[in-house]
């Protein structure tokens, strides 16, 4: 596994100490400075999201942690929380305080049960340390955290799905607006928040938000944990600055012959070889850290069914674009592997994942037929009139 | 006194009730506790739980339905959970599941007539650079070849054989 510098030299505690000694504002426009946008793809300005919940008024707020990581690919929260839990209950603390919220919840994968006793230490640690509980370090703020177990749904990754499931119902997404910042867990004010994003909260506040802008580009600021795998010589996890471009990301990981990678997972974009040249980035290609290559020697065909296998499974059938169009895709693939599309019917394929992006209702459904559509832009010689033999 | 498996049920959901509070939102805690603890959600429970919540057991099983870690269906003591997402499939989880397939004698989807094992499939569960991977109720396998399924297997067996103390088992749940 490659070095986490910047983690690995992370002094415990700096952040909260630097936060306890900061007002609610100063701690915003902190995280303002940074730029830091939300780790788990979608991009939204962590500290916009603060400032929401912090002006709301109400009773009771939570800070909930997304560890529901179930993008294909995607690993980089695993390591996170198995190898620096406390920097991630640092930046909820840290956020507890900013945004005026005594309750933190850790929503976590039912695929990482393993992970839950190791947090549970962790917390029982931090509470014998004064670092959690009524007085967090003689300072008066009062803050504690949960783990609440999923219970495997990758729909529950989207922030009103996973607070549906919290309140015990079906992890069927919201409309949105309200937004969980002003409407959220039990209709309170909720911040909902990417490990990785809490994370990297902790460094900002323990180094400055021009230390963390000092890397990236303009509109994506800072650096960015990758998950790596599929054909290449050192699958892991990496840390880039974020604009970083395909080509340079292949050379450290030992991908440098292959002909397409998938950024963003299975919601993200094929990227072929000929673009290897664009940077990853929340203007350019996005991703939420998973990067899986495929070498010279894939069916890019084979790589979308199981793409649209997954969503088909995964899909909570609420909205009717992302419930049926997911399987049409699906039947449409697997006509081109057998050979038996015609042009005209792909055309409507491809019409059909531009309605789903439009008209779905949450991230899942719109983000869908991205890879479907990439893989039909970038490799169409492949993927038309096949041979039977050839499936 | 004999207790039927209903009145241990009713006491542990009543028990669960209390503890995790009699509210909607223990409803996912106390299911993910007693499938992990029956291996199933039969509609006993079902009404058992949505008597101690207070809601309708059609509601308890709207999100019974909706959740691949809860589901009525019965499950085996074992449930083994293959990757089936892109990396592992890329790093030869068709093999594993074959060989899963020939030492249980079943297919996925299925439990053993003995009530031991269940195959099923799980969506991509972040062990993408050490795949293929494979869950055993809680319990993480990584790189798994055909062969090694053979030990994971026995592994199981030795925990589950009736000379097996319960202690052994809690190891592996």
């Amino acid at each position: 596994m490659n070095a986490i510098p910047t983690y690995r030299d992370q002094v415990a505690e700096a952040g909260l100490k630097a936060a306890l000694a900061k007002d609610r504002p100063g701690i915003i426009s902190e995280l303002s400075a940074s730029g830091l946008k939300g780790r788990g793809g979608a991009g939204f300005p962590t500290a916009v999201k603060w400032n929401f919940a912090a002006a709301a008024q109400a009773a009771r707020k939570f800070i909930i942690c997304n560890a529901d990581e179930g993008e294909p690919g995607t690993f980089k929260d695993r390591v996170i929380l198995m190898e620096y839990p406390d920097l991630v209950f640092e930046g909820m603390t840290i956020a507890g305080k900013a945004v005026g919220a005594k309750e933190g919840i850790l929503f976590l994968r039912g695929e990482y049960a393993y992970l839950r006793g190791p947090l549970e230490t962790s917390l029982a640690r931090r509470r014998e340390r004064g670092l959690l509980g009524q007085d967090i370090l003689g300072s008066g703020l009062e803050f504690d955290i949960r783990v609440f177990m999923g219970a495997g749904a990758y729909v529950c990754g989207e922030e009103t799905a996973l607070i549906e499931c919290l309140e015990g119902f079906r992890g069927e997404p919201r409309n949105r607006p309200p937004f969980p910042a002003d409407t959220g867990y039990l209709g309170m004010p909720s911040v909902v928040n990417n490990v990785e994003t809490l994370a990297w909260v902790s460094c900002i506040l323990a180094n400055g938000g021009a230390w963390f802008r000092s890397v990236g580009t303009e509109k994506s600021t800072g650096r960015k944990i990758f998950s790596v795998s599929g054909d290449c010589l050192r699958p892991g996890i990496y840390e880039f600055p974020l604009g970083v471009s395909v080509a340079e990301l292949l050379k450290q990981v030992g991908g440098e012959d292959a002909k397409a990678v998938q950024v963003g997972g299975a919601s993200g974009h094929c990227v072929a070889a000929k673009d290897f040249h664009r940077t990853i980035a929340y203007e350019d290609v996005p991703t939420g850290g998973s990067i899986i290559v495929f070498g010279p020697n894939r069916d890019m065909l084979e790589v979308v069914e199981n793409f649209l296998e997954f969503f088909v499974d995964e899909s909570c059938g609420q909205c009717t674009p992302c419930r049926l169009g997911n399987r049409k895709l699906l039947e449409g693939v697997e006509m081109l592997r057998a050979g038996r599309c015609s042009m005209t019917y792909l055309k409507e394929l491809c019409a059909l994942g531009e309605t789903m992006e439009l008209a779905s209702k949450c991230g899942l459904g719109q983000s869908s037929p991205t890879a479907f559509l990439s893989v039909v832009e970038n490799f169409r010689d492949e993927i038309m009139g096949r041979t039977v033999a050839q499936v | 006194m004999l207790m039927t498996e209903r009145e241990r049920m009713s006491a542990e959901i009543a028990a669960l009730a209390e503890r995790l509070g009699r509210e909607r939102t223990s409803l996912v805690p106390m299911l993910l506790e007693i499938k992990r603890k029956y291996h199933r959600l039969n509609s006993f429970a079902l009404q058992a739980i949505a008597d101690a919540l207070g809601i309708h057991p059609v509601e308890v099983h709207s999100v019974v339905s909706f959740y691949a870690f809860l589901g009525d269906h019965p499950q085996g003591r074992f449930v083994i959970r293959l990757c089936r997402t892109i990396s592992c499939a890329m790093q030869g989880k068709e093999r594993v599941r074959r060989q899963l397939e020939n030492d249980l004698g079943i297919r996925f989807g299925e439990t053993t007539a003995d009530g031991s094992y269940t195959l099923e499939y799980a969506n991509c569960m972040g062990m993408c650079d050490q795949g293929p991977a494979l869950l055993v109720n809680d319990r993480l396998f990584t790189r798994v070849t055909p062969e090694k399924v053979h030990e994971i297997l026995q592994e199981c067996r030795s925990v589950f054989g009736v000379h097996a103390a319960e202690a052994k088992e809690v190891q592996l749940t």
